[in-house]
């Protein structure tokens, strides 16, 4: 090959690219935020520019998707069988955590990020329900294990990532408040996951029943 | 450093077992072996290089894996594997004991120049001396260190309970920060009498030339001693290089380590197996897949388990997508250090994106995947990610490598940088203890998923790219024929990938591994990534010990600069492809 051809056929293959990024800015014009045009962008099938204007453009998070553990509770309900919201946190109310302070998530955790104060009856006997329960974020891996051999279905990996603050100490110490979630936001973000523990405890409840 | 003919003909022995190469050893030499076992050979500690010699010269274990110690208590045990890349099969274990109290052994860098760092990094770590080893210093940890932290006597800052989980996490698990346990002023362990202030580092090893020899040549030049680094854009993180320069060329090159040091090997002394898996994630970032995959295999070869057959196709498909996305990002970043800021690099990471969306979609984790589990996989892959996966694999990433070769191989002012520059002979490449790309780029075809197939790799249909010179260029451009490799491999994977289980037996957070020691080994995308465990049959292994291959290619990064310029040694470092997460471990 005579020299500077494949010099020569770099500029090309950078010429080109240059021109598609125009070519997908063009077509994306005066939508760019458009959800469904971006998906088609950032998906295998997409070309053009790449790129991603965070935070103006999110990728979303697929649903194995794993970051900071949250607990699942079920919401307490009104007369109607409606959760009903607390007024100081402006969250459901608990009416009562999936999570019975067995310990597993503590024992597998690899930083050992966790702490799990087990709840005591007045005469002094455990009771299966948590009476504290911190996640030190700072320590946290986001490994997921907790997730993966929780026997009660009950911590969960969130999809929140968005955790910055001004401040190190308190707040990145995660306690019982602030961990808990309703179900409801576990079936939201993990629908798949969802059905599937719905189906094992109908077929539980089933098995009981017969 | 040539490797003698074999004296005995390599069909009549069996050579990866260890009786018959005990019985070789003491043909020659009858006292220095004591024991022989399955978990390896013990030579006497005053015979260790006369018998690496004979294995070397004569029975061709010319590849010296992996130096490492176990701390029994009583006494110290150093361990190494060797290899022949000639005949490949499973390495040997060569043992060597010292003594509690001022242990020391014979250095092997005489017999296997690889062996220097892991020399360094034993000492360093577990206090063992290496009676002629050249450059006898701490490697990892600073000069004025006390203690040595992978002894089993030794409390590290923060210490808190021998084993995990620690007791007190549950039930009465009030949080306290370890910082508070622990005030920043004690964090540090001094040795007695240490004065901050008086105290001068051990003189450098590198020594500046000598005046006669810097005013030799015809021109008058300088000789100066440049530190690049630790926080340099072309050490590719906290790497520090200590050069030695004759004007603009390089005399010599010592890589000082350790700033992203966290003692990995102690860390996973305390953990359990399993929480050892997101640990290895963070060895070598850009490829944690296959760490992980190399971690299970250590330990399944301990347990004796074997994942079912979809979980071995998907680990395999994992592995092949990091290999292919790891060199990607290593070719841009090699670009990178040859001056083309950023614009291949950015091309290259395209379709890694799109590799690390797959990862994220079924492991939860771009980077830091968590995925392989004893026995199987965390997750089942989903059948769009097969779609996706299969996309990429037949269109996208072949486009994709093709349109790196032509813009990247094909470029004349590359091969003007490359060509024969920074060149690694093939005899010093196995004698360094080089792997993975570099090594085979010095023309040497040795590649593990061949030379001792694991998983499944025997299934599959693949060629093993060599270089022909050992240079710059020759790593480079193995690189781009691995790349297509795996894809071919991908390929094979995706269409025969059955349907089934993916975990052998229940998932288990604290696995059972019987008592022993195993050496498990894969072919990362950066060299041959072992993982050494010993277990006493508690749920935390007794000894855990990672060989990275981006720290022992380091080794040979001195002979491979001498003699060039210091723009050309940048780019050498960036063609070794090493990342620190592994270095320093």
């Amino acid at each position: 090959m005579a020299y500077g051809l494949g010099l020569l056929n770099g500029l090309r293959i950078t010429a080109t690219r240059v021109f598609k990024t125009y070519v997908g800015d063009f077509k994306h014009l005066g939508r760019r935020y458009n959800d469904k045009l971006f998906m088609e962008r950032q998906s295998v099938k997409g070309s053009g520019i790449f790129t991603v204007q965070y935070p103006e453009e999110k990728l979303p998070v697929p649903e194995n998707f794993r970051f900071i553990p949250f607990l699942v509770y079920e919401p307490a309900l009104d007369a109607d069988g409606k959760p009903v919201i607390d007024p100081k946190t402006g969250k459901e109310a608990i009416g009562k955590q999936k999570c019975t302070a067995c310990g597993i998530c503590a024992k597998v955790c690899p930083p050992q990020c966790i702490w799990i104060v087990r709840a005591t009856t007045p005469e002094g006997k455990p009771k299966p329900q948590p009476a504290e329960f911190y996640i030190d974020i700072d320590v946290c891996m986001n490994c997921g294990l907790c997730a993966e051999f929780c026997p009660f279905d009950s911590i969960k990996m969130d999809h929140d990532y968005e955790l910055s603050n001004y401040e190190r100490h308190v707040s990145h110490i995660y306690d019982i408040n602030v961990l808990s979630k309703p179900a409801a936001y576990h079936a939201k973000i993990h629908p798949t996951d969802w059905a599937h523990e719905e189906e094992e405890r109908k077929a539980k409840e089933a098995k009981k029943k017969a | 450093m040539a490797v003698n003919a074999p004296v005995v003909p390599e069909t009549q022995l069996n050579l990866n077992d260890p009786q018959v190469v005990a019985e070789q050893i003491k043909t020659q030499h009858p006292d220095a072996v004591e024991s022989v076992s399955a978990q390896g050979i013990v030579v006497k500690n005053d015979k260790l290089l006369d018998v690496a010699r004979y294995l070397r010269d004569s029975l061709a274990f010319d590849y010296l894996n992996n130096v490492t110690s176990v701390d029994w208590q009583d006494r110290f045990e150093v361990v190494y594997n060797l290899t022949s890349m000639d005949r490949g099969g499973a390495p040997i274990t060569l043992k060597v004991n010292a003594a509690r109290d001022n242990p020391s052994v014979p250095s092997l860098v005489p017999v296997y120049r690889g062996a220097d760092f892991q020399e360094r990094e034993v000492y360093d770590l577990m206090g063992i001396r290496f009676a002629g080893h050249p450059n006898l210093r701490r490697i990892l940890l600073w000069d004025g260190f006390e203690g040595y932290p992978l002894r089993k006597d030794y409390k590290e800052p923060y210490y808190e309970e021998e084993k995990k989980p620690f007791g007190s996490r549950w039930d009465q698990g009030y949080h306290v920060i370890a910082e508070d346990r622990n005030p920043w002023h004690d964090n540090v362990q001094y040795p007695a009498n240490f004065d901050a202030v008086a105290y001068k580092p051990p003189r450098d090893h590198i020594q500046p030339i000598s005046v006669e020899e810097a005013t030799a040549s015809r021109i008058h030049t300088d000789k100066i001693v440049l530190n690049v680094g630790p926080q340099h854009p072309s050490t590719h993180g906290v790497l520090r290089l200590r050069v030695t320069l004759e004007g603009e060329v390089v005399r010599g090159v010592e890589p000082i380590l350790g700033y992203l040091h966290r003692n990995h090997d102690k860390i996973g002394e305390r953990n359990t197996y399993l929480g050892n898996m997101p640990f290895t994630d963070r060895l070598d970032y850009f490829s944690s897949m296959a760490n992980n995959l190399a971690y299970a295999l250590a330990v399944e070869k301990l347990m004796g388990v074997k994942p079912p057959e979809r979980a071995e196709y998907i680990r395999v498909i994992m592995a092949e997508l990091t290999r292919w996305q790891n060199h990607a990002i290593a070719l841009g970043f090699i670009y990178n250090d040859l001056g083309a800021f950023y614009t291949p690099l950015i091309y290259a990471m395209e379709e890694r994106e799109l590799v690390l969306d797959l990862f994220e979609a079924t492991s939860g984790s771009r980077m830091m995947c968590n995925y392989m589990r004893f026995g199987g996989v965390a997750r089942d892959v989903t059948d769009d990610f097969i779609e996706k996966c299969k996309y990429l694999v037949d269109e996208r990433l072949p486009r994709r490598t093709d349109e790196l070769e032509a813009y990247m191989v094909g470029n004349e002012l590359f091969h003007a940088r490359a060509k024969n520059v920074g060149i690694l002979p093939r005899d010093l490449a196995i004698n360094y203890s080089t792997a993975g790309p570099v090594l085979r780029a010095s023309g040497v075809k040795y590649d593990i998923r061949r030379a001792e197939p694991y998983s499944i790799y025997d299934r599959f249909d693949f060629d093993i790219p060599t270089g022909t010179v050992g240079d710059l260029y020759d790593r480079f451009v193995v690189r781009v024929a691995e790349m297509r490799q795996s894809l071919k491999i991908l390929k094979q994977a995706l269409a025969q990938i059955p349907a089934g289980e993916i975990q052998t037996g229940k998932k288990n957070y604290q696995v059972r591994v019987p008592k022993g020691e195993a050496y498990g080994r894969a072919e990362n995308p950066k060299g041959e990534l072992g993982f050494y465990v010993v277990s006493d049959g508690t749920p935390n292994p007794y000894r855990y010990h990672v060989r990275g291959p981006s720290f022992i290619n380091l080794t040979a990064l001195n002979d491979m600069c001498v003699g060039y310029k210091i723009a050309d040694m940048v780019v050498i470092l960036g063609s070794i492809d090493i990342v620190m997460g592994e270095v320093d471990r």
